[in-house]
């Protein structure tokens, strides 16, 4: 029943903005069957649409989860940009710097050392972008919103100065790094799975973004520090009582929710560009965009996936509406996000109208 | 003036007013008293339209009136001071008061007018009030007057205080008491609710007495005496009984000394609160809520920060004031808090998940890779034993707490805190809101444990219930312990006079 509820109300909210949707595309005097076919059957197509929803999906994965993380706890994690960003550049600074880059390297590691290691300093950096706001609240009760909101600006401003100042290439027009050393770069999926072709980026960070929701799910529900982050962002007063450092919770959330963020730069910079790239996510906001996914999947693992999986569909779909309709144009995509937002939001309102009607009619006297 | 006719109110399965007749005359102080969850309040905020009532029907001015919002009563002239100022701190005084009644037109802000009126209200009533000043630079007392001046402001005739003391240092009680008396020398009605009977003699002209919901006396306070009220207010049929043995009380368990807690506010809620509790023996502490038994209780599980605390708290011989909630707890000392949903239940888990609230860091809880890993199949089992040995219904260990009744709840808070066999038990309000047959039991359990050699500190409203389940009990005052009585010979007028700071006679 519960579960069902879990299940149900994000899917009502889904096909409301698509019924709202497809007002607006008769609107603009288009079909919206055809639109709609146009989207879903490009998002679903083999194998460039599955491809491209899946790899799009995968930085939504870990943001997703990284917002639904630091939601457990309490904590409205609107950082996630800022740490993926920081996470981007330092697993880049790795790749170059340890990857026996010409002129730029310390070290000439091997893949097998080099991986790991950049993928640690991407989740290290991003989880100390994250613990900052969170130790900020814990100690002095400043509000995480307004913290992680000034550490996206820092984060964009620090990465592109690095990136314009000192590991840019001599010439190159583009604010981008050196590519990192190949022995950093991590498998693309075309290269095991037939009928794949390598051209499309999907790579191995996709099952790692599959491995990090089972590791949350365990983290949140099978450990005793799951417990405490969840009791603390259920009821801080009945922590304490038990015994939970509160202020405590909050660091170890913020820490993990920015670890998390910071996995889209392996997908992005190990497994996609082979640098950093400045500004990669503005154009998307993976880390805004986590924040809707967390929203539509409920802040569960398995919501997660499926929400990520929803808005990596629309967008490679947004693209072919873009293209093959007279009147409708991507941004057609973005008004979809809105407005499932918008429904998920409202459920969430109506509820809480709901529970706070029940309370008052509990009400002591 | 305003009668109340027959109302009556449910909360869920509890009656909170029982065809309550409340009658108040025109341009008199009448004073509503009565015990926590007496009804005060419940028709007071019928008579404002907070609630409606469920029966029964509202007189104003001879007429009967529908009020079912607060703004009805406001077109009736009546108003209410709330225990919890409704004021916007960073506006100014005049800002505050016009609030929902702006002045000027569709978007001009007219205040110099308001401001004026302001002005003249607070001369009139001697309130000295600045209508330009900012709520949060005004101490608590003023903000009390800004209130009383919102609903002058909006004409009220009559007033609604509730608990309007409680807030205030003693020289701001007879300011405020004098204003009242001008207030009714204007010909305005002022109705005061509060439990402590030296006000209602001080100030009023008419006292309802209130008790479980029903009135229990109506009086000229002019002919009664504060005895007389604290038998009415406190007073029953027939007392409860729980069968006890005499306790043996053992080696001292608990010593506690000066101990002082000062609020954030910089109110001192503990003035050096000072005693010992023994093993195999439960010490009460009677008093009406909100003289410093929360601060209590916190204080000695350790919830409160140091920073706010000093004095000595000494368990087993063992200076435990620097210590923090867990380690308290490591060492016997088991909590069951007076407010169940706020400190002691995570309303949204399950169960199983808060039967292990406390104790969900260490084996037998979390046991594998260093105890991380929660064991479910523990936790299940330790879950079914407290709702078998407390006998919480349903029996449902994946339940969300939320859907458990209060006493149930109770009983599963009480069960996981039992299990740890402490050696000292904090309680507050073990029984509140819980129905009758689980009192009996929760009782039951908390007499067992006793005997079993655990050191019982117990804080209850009910007086009843503190002087049935106390071998020893003390009586709180304003923060402080203002007596020591046996329980088995002191009288609930004994006791109600030195709880409401009346003096012993």
């Amino acid at each position: 029943m519960k579960l069902l509820r879990e299940i149900l109300f994000p899917l009502i909210a889904v096909l409301a903005a698509f019924l709202v949707g497809a007002i607006i595309v008769l609107l603009i005097h288009d079909d919206p069957i055809e639109t709609y076919k146009l989207l879903i059957g490009s998002a679903l197509s083999w194998p460039d649409g599955i491809g491209y929803t899946l790899f799009y999906a995968t930085p939504l994965i870990f943001t997703g989860l990284a917002v639904a993380v630091a939601f457990r706890c309490g904590l409205l994690n609107i950082g996630a940009e800022g740490q993926l960003y920081v996470a981007a550049f330092a697993a880049a600074w790795v790749g170059i710097t340890f990857g026996g880059v010409e002129g730029r390297s310390i070290a000439n590691l091997s893949a097998w050392l080099l991986v790991p290691l950049a993928c640690f300093a991407a989740m290290a950096s991003g989880a100390v972008w994250g613990a900052v706001p969170g130790v900020l609240k814990a100690k002095f009760g400043s509000h995480e919103v307004i913290n992680t909101i000034m550490m996206n600006f820092i984060a964009l401003a620090l990465v592109s100065y690095f990136t314009q100042y000192h590991y840019k290439a001599q010439g190159d027009p583009i604010l981008q790094t050196v590519p990192i050393s190949a022995s950093a770069h991590i498998a693309r999926l075309g290269k095991f799975i037939p009928g794949l072709p390598e051209r499309i980026p999907l790579n191995i960070a996709f099952f790692l973004a599959l491995l990090a929701c089972v590791l949350v799910y365990i983290f949140l529900w099978r450990t005793k520090w799951g417990y405490e982050i969840r009791a603390t962002g259920a009821n801080p007063a009945a922590a304490e009582y038990g015994g939970i450092s509160t202020g405590r919770q909050i660091v170890l959330a913020m820490a993990v929710s920015g670890a998390l963020a910071g996995l889209v730069g392996v997908n992005e910079v190990l497994g996609y560009r082979y640098r950093y790239y400045d500004s990669f996510s503005s154009g998307v906001g993976y880390g805004f965009t986590g924040i809707a996914v967390a929203l539509l999947g409920r802040n569960h693992p398995v919501g997660v996936v499926f929400a990520a999986l929803f808005f990596g569909a629309l967008k490679r779909g947004g693209l072919f509406v873009d293209i093959f309709t007279e009147h409708v144009s991507k941004d057609l995509v973005e008004v979809l996000k809105a407005l499932v937002i918008l429904f998920v939001a409202a459920e969430l309102y109506f509820r809480g109208r709901l529970g706070r009607f029940g309370l008052m009619r509990r009400a002591k006297i | 003036m305003l009668e109340l006719r027959n109302i009556t109110k449910r909360f869920g399965a509890v009656l909170a007013n029982d065809h309550v007749n409340i009658k108040v005359k025109s341009g008199t102080i009448h004073a509503i008293v009565g015990e926590n969850g007496a009804g005060k309040s419940t028709a007071m905020r019928i008579a404002y339209g907070f609630y409606t009532a469920d029966e029964g029907e509202i007189i104003v001015d001879g007429q009967p009136r529908r009020i079912e919002t607060p703004h009805d009563a406001i077109a009736l002239g009546i108003g209410m001071v709330h225990q919890h100022f409704m004021l916007i701190e960073p506006m100014t005084v005049t800002e505050n008061i016009v609030l929902g009644a702006e002045p000027g037109g569709a978007v001009a802000l007219d205040l110099t007018k308001a401001a004026e009126r302001i002005r003249k209200l607070s001369e009139e009533f001697r309130l000295a009030i600045d209508p330009h000043a900012t709520i949060e630079h005004l101490s608590v007392g003023q903000q009390q007057r800004v209130e009383l001046l919102k609903a002058l402001y909006r004409e009220a005739q009559l007033l609604i205080l509730d608990e309007p003391t409680a807030v205030l240092a003693p020289q701001e009680v007879e300011e405020l008491f004098a204003i009242l008396r001008r207030m009714r020398a204007q010909g305005k009605t002022v109705v005061i609710i509060t439990h402590k009977l030296d006000e209602v003699l001080a100030i009023s002209d008419e006292v309802t007495v209130m008790r479980d919901g029903r009135v229990v006396g109506e009086l000229q306070t002019s002919a009664t005496n504060a005895a007389e009220l604290a038998r009415m207010m406190v007073g029953r049929d027939v007392l409860l009984r729980i069968e006890k043995p005499q306790a043996k009380p053992d080696s001292t368990v608990l010593s506690v000394e000066h101990l002082t807690v000062t609020a954030r506010d910089g109110t001192q809620r503990l003035k050096g609160v000072s005693f010992q509790v023994r093993a195999a023996e439960i010490v009460g502490i009677a008093g009406v809520e909100g003289n410093g038994q929360t601060e209590l209780i916190e204080a000695l599980a350790g919830l409160i920060p140091h920073a706010q605390m000093s004095g000595r708290m000494e368990y087993l011989g063992r200076d435990i004031a620097p210590l923090d909630a867990r380690s308290r707890r490591e060492l016997g000392i088991a909590h069951i808090p007076e407010d169940r949903h706020r400190r002691g239940l995570l309303l949204d888990f399950d169960l199983k998940e808060n039967s292990v609230l406390g104790v969900h860091y260490r084996p037998p809880v979390a046991v594998s890779l260093g105890s991380v890993l929660l064991d479910d199949g523990a936790i299940r089992k330790r879950t079914e034993r407290i709702i078998e040995d407390f006998d919480v219904r349903p029996a449902n260990p994946d339940l969300p707490a939320r859907s458990l009744s209060g006493g149930n709840q109770q009983k599963l808070i009480i069960g996981r805190e039992f299990v740890l066999q402490p050696k000292l038990l904090l309680v507050a309000q073990p029984t509140r809101g819980v129905d009758i047959g689980a009192i009996e039991f929760i009782h039951r359990k908390l007499v067992r444990l006793r005997d079993e050699g655990c050191a019982v500190l117990l804080v209850s409203a009910e007086l009843e219930e503190v002087t049935a389940l106390a071998d020893r009990l003390l009586i709180i005052h304003d923060g402080e312990i203002v007596g020591e009585v046996d329980p088995t010979i002191a009288t609930l007028e004994e006791i109600g006079l030195l709880m409401t700071g009346g003096k012993e006679q």
